[in-house]
């Protein structure tokens, strides 16, 4: 138990930085920040080098068998690092980040036996996370004046919520978050509905928003 | 579980004033429940990893409830050691009860191989603790001191004789035997210990009743080392060893004052009506340390 104090001074780093990249990330929801979209995931993946570094450092603050006696430290800001990460590339690509994805950003391993890695529930949880965003960016888009970005989020947050609704998931704080899933899903037909009514929904596009 | 599929769905929504084109609606649903899509795909992978932990979690839960029933009998089995004439017929039926559950705890070791440990530790943490209590009290009956945690994982060693992996493993395994072990942690021994005075407390108040007046001085010395031992810990151990150490004093109070009884009038007294004078202080024992 003399790991924690070590522990817990690099995750503070670890929420600091997880913040700084959230800062960039979040001005996407500005009418100005939507031109500026791929500039904003260029700065938001320079500062992940940094967290990777972090990470790298947290590594050896305990004995690489005992991930999960200490993993309630770092649980938060992993979901959250899990999520900025999914948020990035769905800016960038518009589709799902994998897991291995993210754990090739943070510099983590996926499978647990090869070192300090992502969990599945975890990823997870940060997918989720993303998904309230996502809602969220769908009325801001309206606002700012972008009508088709709206259904694409809105086909993408429904194959996720397909996608959930395979898992068999226990009475556990993954299954609390996931029962958001719904009022995220929700929000965003309620935008595709708006625009559609009023004859504002175009076709949605495949792929990149050009 | 989840009852929003498709037209319950639709309609919920519909009531909720917000109708649809209902084509596009089941056109998106259509879409996105699309089975060769790459998220439904990976789903199911999350849902094979998913299953597959949480199955391995509640199989410990289940050896782990048969630990804790053991343990507790074995230890209402030692209880009776102050009233019967021959304490070592129930010592040698303690000892196959607790062979017993440590073929459990074997069984547990496995769950647990090429695990780690703590992502699976409160799904068996309860019996551990219980078993712990039970083989501590077994051995301070006979020993009139604390088990160690070195002797507790001492006899925790498992030994399993391993078939040859057909397809050719990589960790080359040996045919023959293999040596299992469970390493009960500093903390299920702490927390196991702490349980235990509670019940040399009870067997302190009991042997008085039989006319046992060694017993409680005996007991009340060895408690006393065991918390400060507790209090030399403090808040620095993990919490619920702090929520013990609170009962713990409570039990101490308890047999420090039957010595005090029996040192000012136990010569007063005749000694059957010496269980009279602990029953007054025996009825403040809180609920939690009624029949258990």
């Amino acid at each position: 138990h003399h790991f924690s104090p070590d522990i817990r001074k690099v995750v503070q780093i670890l929420e600091q930085n997880a913040r700084e990249i959230l800062t960039v990330l979040q001005s996407v929801h500005q009418p100005s920040g939507f031109k500026e979209i791929p500039s904003k995931c260029a700065r938001a993946r320079e500062l992940f080098c940094t967290v990777r570094t972090q990470l790298a450092d947290l590594k050896t603050k305990f004995p690489v068998e005992q991930y999960y006696r200490f993993h309630e430290h770092w649980r938060f800001v992993l979901q959250r690092l899990a999520f900025l990460s999914a948020f990035v590339v769905y800016l960038e690509s518009e589709t799902l980040v994998t897991r291995e994805e993210v754990a090739q950003i943070l510099g983590i391993e996926v499978v647990r036996e090869k070192g300090f890695h992502l969990d599945v529930e975890d990823y997870l949880a940060g997918v989720l996370i993303m998904a309230s965003e996502l809602s969220r960016l769908a009325v801001n888009s309206v606002t700012a004046g972008d009508y088709s970005r709206p259904l694409r989020i809105s086909n993408f947050i429904n194959e996720l919520d397909s996608g959930f609704r395979l898992l068999n998931l226990k009475n556990d704080p993954l299954r609390k978050r996931y029962d958001g899933l719904k009022y995220d899903v929700k929000k965003i037909e309620e935008v595709v509905y708006d625009l559609s009514i009023r004859g504002l929904a175009k076709e949605p596009e495949s792929g990149v928003d050009k | 579980m989840d009852c929003e599929v498709n037209s319950e769905g639709m309609n919920k929504r519909e009531g909720e004033g917000c109708p649809r084109k209902n084509a596009d609606a089941v056109q998106d649903r259509d879409a996105s429940a699309n089975p060769s899509s790459p998220i439904i795909a990976v789903f199911k992978v999350f849902q094979q990893e998913l299953d597959t932990k949480h199955d391995k979690y509640e199989r410990l839960v289940k050896i782990s409830r048969d630990v804790t029933i053991e343990s507790k009998r074995t230890i209402f089995l030692l209880h009776r050691v102050t009233s019967v004439p021959n304490a070592e017929d129930i010592l040698n039926e303690a000892d196959v009860k607790l062979d017993a559950v440590r073929q459990k705890i074997g069984l547990i070791a496995e769950e647990l191989r090429g695990e780690d440990i703590y992502q699976f530790h409160r799904a068996f943490t309860a019996g551990i603790q219980e078993y712990v209590e039970a083989v501590s009290f077994l051995h301070y009956i006979r020993h009139r001191s604390l088990i160690s945690l070195e002797e507790i994982n001492a006899r925790l060693v498992f030994m399993r004789t391993e078939k040859v992996d057909p397809k050719g493993s990589d960790e080359a395994l040996p045919l023959g035997a293999q040596v299992l072990t469970f390493h009960v942690t500093p903390s299920d021994y702490l927390l196991g210990v702490a349980d235990l005075t509670g019940e040399l407390m009870r067997m302190c108040i009991s042997s008085v009743g039989n006319g046992d007046i060694d017993t409680p001085f005996q007991l009340s010395q060895f408690l006393r080392q065991i918390h400060d031992g507790f209090s030399y810990i403090g808040n620095t151990g993990p919490y619920e060893v702090s929520k013990k150490l609170h009962t713990l004093r409570q039990s101490l109070g308890k047999v420090e004052d039957a010595c005090y009884a029996l040192r000012v009038r136990g010569s007063e007294i005749p000694k059957h009506m010496l269980a009279d004078v602990f029953s007054s202080r025996t009825t403040l024992l809180d609920p939690e340390e009624g029949v258990v």
